[in-house]
């Protein structure tokens, strides 16, 4: 796939962004509660709303926010935000055989990784298209920095973000893309291996740890096959 | 505040690499079987390894809060049928309901 607007091409986003869609109401009350939560923390408004542009990666600002509220230092909390988004680097490794154009073109594709990649930038026939990919995160990006903003102005006038259980949202929302995965019966026992390795890391490992350590136990299904 | 902002630049810069990394060392090329057999599996391990640490993890200890209770409800409503973003909401209003009283 090539930068040009070819009608493929076109296709391609427009099946992206139709299968990224649904994502995009959910994304925005998940970016509500980290605007929320990072003002009613003391954050700067102009904070979470240039992280949420630079970084786009919801799990790994909450991590950030998470450790510095903490007590945890910037240097702490950088590095947790930065082992939960090592969770794309598989998720690379999984995309990048399927893109084509040059070196430049596939880095920008890039970006448009996120957690859900993998099931919405599917050809059906198998295999990943970079526009596709593009397409499924864009109603994602919007919701996630609508959210974001919608959040940090309302905030203030909230007081504690706990009582309204959007701390809840970010759960739930993995947890709805999960049960789909889990019709198939071959993700439910790599869903019981990566519970229960992510259980026993959380009051062991640094943030973030428990996030990678649960994607790793996928090594054990290649072995086993 | 330039702490703020180096430590925003950073995870920026960090995370475009990381993302870039896969496609543009791999383009093209082909994976090794058992790498794409480990790499089908990937979905369901990284989905439940963020629902597990978004609900259980409370500053680095585990927890067993109104977050649990919401994702029970908003599990039982996908069951249900309901879409994606009434089951989100009926998490948070679990959580809320049950932090109220």
């Amino acid at each position: 796939m090539t930068p040009s607007a070819a009608p493929a091409a076109r296709e391609e986003l427009r099946g992206g962004i139709r299968a990224g869609a649904p994502l995009a109401l959910p994304m925005l009350l998940i970016g509500l509660s980290f605007g929320i939560e990072a003002v009613t923390r003391g954050w700067a408004p102009a904070t979470p709303i240039a992280m949420s542009l630079l970084t786009f990666s919801g799990a790994a600002q909450i991590a950030v926010l998470g450790v510095l509220s903490a007590g945890g230092g910037v240097v702490a909390a950088v590095a947790a935000g930065l082992l939960v988004n090592l969770r794309f680097l598989p998720i690379g490794i999984a995309v990048g055989p399927s893109l084509q154009g040059r070196a430049w073109w596939r880095a920008v594709v890039g970006q448009g990784i996120v957690d859900v990649s993998l099931s919405t930038a599917r050809l059906p026939g198998g295999g990943y298209d970079g526009w596709r990919l593009l397409g499924a995160a864009a109603p994602q990006w919007l919701g996630w920095q609508l959210g974001t903003v919608a959040g940090v102005v309302a905030g203030p006038r909230l007081g504690d973000s706990g009582r309204y259980g959007v701390d809840a949202l970010f759960p739930a929302f993995f947890l709805v893309l999960l049960l789909r995965e889990l019709r198939r019966p071959r993700a439910r026992l790599t869903a019981v291996a990566a519970a229960a390795v992510a259980l026993a890391l959380i009051p062991l490992a640094p943030p973030g740890v428990p996030v990678i350590a649960g994607c790793s136990v996928v090594l054990l299904t290649a072995w086993r096959t | 505040m330039s702490a703020t902002v180096a430590a925003i630049a950073t995870l920026a810069l960090a995370t475009f690499a990381i993302r870039a990394a896969g496609p543009v060392a791999l383009g093209g090329r082909r994976l090794p079987r058992p790498l794409s057999a480990a790499l089908a599996a990937l979905p369901a391990a990284l989905l439940t390894a963020l629902v597990v640490t978004g609900a259980f993890d409370r500053d680095g200890a585990l927890a067993v809060d109104a977050r649990a209770a919401g994702l029970v409800v908003a599990a039982a409503a996908t069951l249900l049928g309901a879409r994606m973003v009434t089951a989100v909401l009926l998490a948070a209003g679990t959580a809320a309901l049950l932090r109220a009283i």
